[in-house]
């Protein structure tokens, strides 16, 4: 638990122009609602500068003062979503749902592949500093279940193979292309359209 | 209007007020630990449920609004049943710790589980514990027992005005704390007390002290700032153990200021509990007649006017009639009662009193502040205007002192008397502010006027208010804001200079042989001079008693029946808790038997009969203008210095805390430079 708070945060140029863009969406008199895309900002420029997507307390200030906030109510949005990092992470976020259609779809040689290839345990930051591992409640893509979120990115239709595979690329530097594992088009049906096939003039993508 | 049935009884309640009202107006009384009539609505405990007919299940009443032809019912099985619910739901988590919580005999889970508990728990599992805080040196949190109805979070952000505390986490790790390490930056901390419904937040220095069952309860007025702030002394046996607040709407509401709350225990150190006598040049323990004696020695032929009396900042208006009355026996009209040498203007009340009222400032739609910081010279008066200001189109303006946050947005005009010059010819904008305000309001601090130029600034505030309509005879907008809670009391009995009369500064310098000095703990004892012989009434031994010849110990505050005037002159009436410690006897009657010593018997010898000889003024009625001509100084002889603030040391600021150890602790937390100046 014990981990050193930053004394100094500013944004940089690029957190300053989404800023810029975040807040245009809202009056002057309602820029506290922008408190929640703030955040965002800050713990993914904290993973640019530090390589740890986190969001410490200057920060967090820092924000309070842009929004016109007191700081606690900041402390409060940031604490409440467990999305945001309020201690240091490793350099990508394995974010596993367990939920049911997940869990029947095997979720747990997913688990069983981050602990083997990452070397990393649930709650817990792996020694190489490169894999932090949750376990996390439905992300909305039981249809491509199991899903692994890789910090913003959602790896679908994963088994203990490639799940290894991907952990290996990681490593390696390189970033996989997000979405189904299996080369399927979004959540189309594994194995290419099996409807609406033979309408004439229809072309379906990925069809013969 | 709206009309509500309530178990039966019908009740009109105004459209827009909520269901728990209704039901209070139709007496019943409904279980709530979120809900306070002060704060905001939240909401969260939901022990308020009742029934309401058609509605498809119980409702909050706490933030339900009526309609009208609504039925409730407070007392069905429906409600009964909900309510034994949300209690077993609260009790999941709350340690039964009772028999060593503070709150224990005054505590609103326990009362409301003897009537929506059950006998046991059916709950198996772990109950969670949560991290104690540190939220300052006065309050003691044992954050288990919350029952998070954010009720201090609130507090803290609406009526103290310092949003530091919330709810971090969610769910089981919800938290109520300041996230940060940090004491409460506030002076109304001590609320925080009252106001959590468990033993979350409980007393520091009351801690393992007492139950509630054990003290006396005494009616007392607080005199450690000139708020007035009605208080209840708990006390057992010979010791005060607490200090809280009473309601009185047009005073204090129900808030009362750390300092006064938490300082009692300085009545216990330092107190003078006998007669001293100076014997060849050292201090003596003495008997009363040896005291009395020693005095009659001196003063017996002594001619009127080289005998002067002094009295104190939290002096009660009996003895300073007494004291009054003594001298003009003995042919003396050197009296003076501003140790601080403030200029005031006792021609008129109204010139040294506050006018508005303290409830009238939420009928005000501006205010300008001159010379003081009622943040720490009065939070509850602060807090009154916060409340003001959070009511919405309330512009305030400050000449004082830059970067002062009293926490609520205001235009700063200056530092010193020039601002209140540029006021008044206009050349100011926030003039045509003041000017296109209905009621408008001029605070003046004590302050202020304690420099040389003090009467021309009193005149140019009254200028100031005359000028933008603020002495009419329908509202009364000039108000002079004191320190402590004898100040005005002193003023309204003319304890001052009489028409040959010397002043404090004159009997300082030399002005007078014999000085009696009643509680006057202000005056610096390096400024009497050496030949002077000085006589000390007063409870405790600070720096002046030491330059005392005799000493004559009398009581504080809580250990005598006696009337103070607050700062708007409300006359109000404190009781004796606890008798004053060894020898140390009440003021008046130390006057009286020093009076019948000196052969200048006072006619009176009960405290009813001197009290008929005052005749102080009790009424308090709205005060108007009929006249609206200022104190007789001139405002152009206003100096350029800017305005310094009186309390350096909010903490430490009377004689009380200044033997107070948790007012040390206070004042070595929050003199220190405050987390918030990083900024």
């Amino acid at each position: 638990m014990s981990f050193e708070q930053p004394t100094h945060f500013a944004f940089d140029e690029s957190s300053e122009a989404e800023i810029g863009k975040i807040l245009a969406k809202y009056p002057e008199a309602k820029k506290a609602s922008g408190v929640i895309p703030l955040l965002y900002v800050a713990q993914r420029q904290m993973g640019r500068s530090t390589g740890s997507a986190w969001v410490p307390k200057v920060a967090m200030d820092v924000i309070a003062g842009r929004l016109g906030m007191a700081p606690i109510r900041v402390y409060e949005v940031a604490t409440f979503y467990f999305m945001f990092n309020m201690k240091p992470i490793g350099r990508h976020h394995l974010q596993l749902c367990g939920t049911t259609p997940c869990m029947l779809r095997g979720s747990d040689d997913v688990m069983r592949a981050c602990h083997d290839a990452a070397h990393v345990q649930v709650g817990q930051t792996s020694a190489d500093g490169l894999f932090t591992l949750t376990e996390v409640e439905c992300l909305g893509a039981c249809v491509n279940a199991p899903v692994l979120q890789v910090d913003d990115d959602y790896f679908e239709d994963l088994d203990y193979e490639r799940t290894v595979a991907l952990i290996e690329a990681l490593k390696r530097g390189e970033r996989p292309t997000p979405g189904s594992s299996i080369g399927r088009q979004t959540s189309a049906p594994e194995g290419g359209p099996l409807t609406l096939v033979d309408v004439p003039g229809v072309v379906v993508a990925g069809g013969e | 209007m709206a009309k509500v049935t309530v178990d039966g009884i019908e009740v009109e309640v105004p459209n827009g007020a909520t269901v728990l009202q209704a039901c209070e107006a139709a007496g019943k009384e409904i279980p709530r630990f979120c809900y306070h009539e002060r704060l905001s609505v939240a909401g969260n405990c939901r022990m308020c449920l009742v029934e309401v007919e058609k509605a498809p299940k119980p409702v909050a009443s706490c933030a339900y609004p009526v309609a009208d032809g609504m039925v409730v019912k407070t007392d069905s099985p429906v409600v009964r049943n909900a309510r034994r619910g949300v209690m077993e739901f609260l009790l999941i988590n709350h340690p039964l710790d009772c028999p060593i919580c503070d709150q224990g005999g005054e505590c609103d889970l326990q009362d409301q589980a003897v009537g929506y508990g059950m006998d046991h728990s059916r709950y198996r599992e772990a109950k969670r514990a949560v991290k104690d805080k540190y939220v300052g040196p006065l309050i003691k949190t044992i954050m288990t027992r919350c029952i998070q109805c954010t009720r201090c979070v609130r507090f803290a952000a609406e009526v103290a005005g310092v949003p530091e505390l919330g709810a971090t986490g969610r769910g089981e790790a919800m938290e109520i704390g300041t996230y940060v390490e940090k004491a409460l930056t506030t002076e109304l901390s001590g609320n925080l007390i009252d106001i959590c419904p468990v033993g979350a937040l409980t007393s520091r220095p009351y801690a393992f002290v007492a139950r509630p069952w054990e003290l006396r309860k005494t009616d007392s007025i607080d005199v450690q700032d000139a708020t007035g702030t009605n208080i209840r002394i708990d006390t057992r046996g010979p010791e005060v153990l607490r200090i809280l607040p009473r309601i009185n709407e047009d005073v204090n509401e129900e808030w009362m200021a750390d300092r006064g709350r938490f300082s009692f225990d300085g009545l216990k150190r330092k107190r003078l509990d006998r007669p001293w006598v100076r014997v060849d040049g050292g201090l003596r323990q003495a008997s009363w007649p040896e005291a009395f004696a020693a005095i009659a020695t001196k003063l017996k032929g002594m001619r009127g006017e080289r005998i002067g009396a002094i009295a104190g900042d939290l002096v009660e208006a009996e003895s300073m009639f007494a004291l009054k009355a003594l001298m003009a026996k003995l042919g003396s009209e050197n009296l003076d009662c501003r140790t601080d040498f403030a200029a005031v203007d006792v021609t008129r009340p109204d010139f040294y009193r506050f006018n508005t009222t303290i409830a009238g400032i939420e009928e005000a739609d501006a205010l300008l502040i001159i010379g003081s910081n009622p943040r720490t010279e009065s939070p509850v008066i602060n807090a009154r205007i916060r409340k003001r200001w959070v009511a919405g189109r309330f512009p305030v303006g400050r000449i004082g002192p830059a970067g002062i946050d009293l926490t609520y947005a205001h235009e700063h005009l200056g530092e010193g008397p020039d601002a209140i010059r540029a006021l008044l010819d206009g050349s100011h904008p926030f003039m045509e502010v003041l000017k296109t305000a209905k009621r408008p309001m001029v605070l003046l601090g004590r302050g202020a006027l304690m420099r040389a130029d003090g009467l021309a600034v009193l005149a140019a505030a009254w200028e100031v208010a005359r000028q933008a309509d603020a002495l009419r005879e329908d509202w009364h907008g000039f108000n002079l804001l004191h320190l402590f809670g004898g100040q005005v009391g002193a003023l309204a009995l003319g304890f001052l200079p009489g028409a040959s009369g010397q002043d404090i500064g004159q009997m300082l310098n030399g002005g007078v042989d014999a000085l009696w000095l009643l509680g006057a703990d202000g005056v610096d004892p390096a400024t009497i001079p050496a030949e002077t012989f000085v006589i000390y009434q007063g409870h405790h031994g600070d720096r002046i008693a030491g330059r005392a010849d005799v000493i004559l110990p009398g009581a504080a505050y809580t250990e005598k029946d006696g009337t103070w005037l607050n700062t708007e002159g409300r006359v109000q009436r404190g009781h004796l808790a606890v008798h004053p410690p060894g020898e140390a006897r009440e003021d008046w009657r130390i006057i009286r038997a020093a009076s019948e010593a000196l052969g200048a018997t006072l006619s009176f010898d009960s405290l009813a009969a001197l009290r008929d000889a005052m005749a102080l003024d009790e009424g308090l009625e709205r005060r108007f203008v009929a006249d609206a001509t200022g104190p007789a100084a001139d405002p152009s002889a206003m100096s350029a210095a800017p305005f310094v603030l009186p309390l350096a040391n909010y903490h430490q600021a009377d004689v009380i805390a200044r033997a107070s150890d948790v007012m040390a602790q206070c004042a070595a937390t929050y003199a220190a430079p405050m987390p918030v100046a990083a900024e």
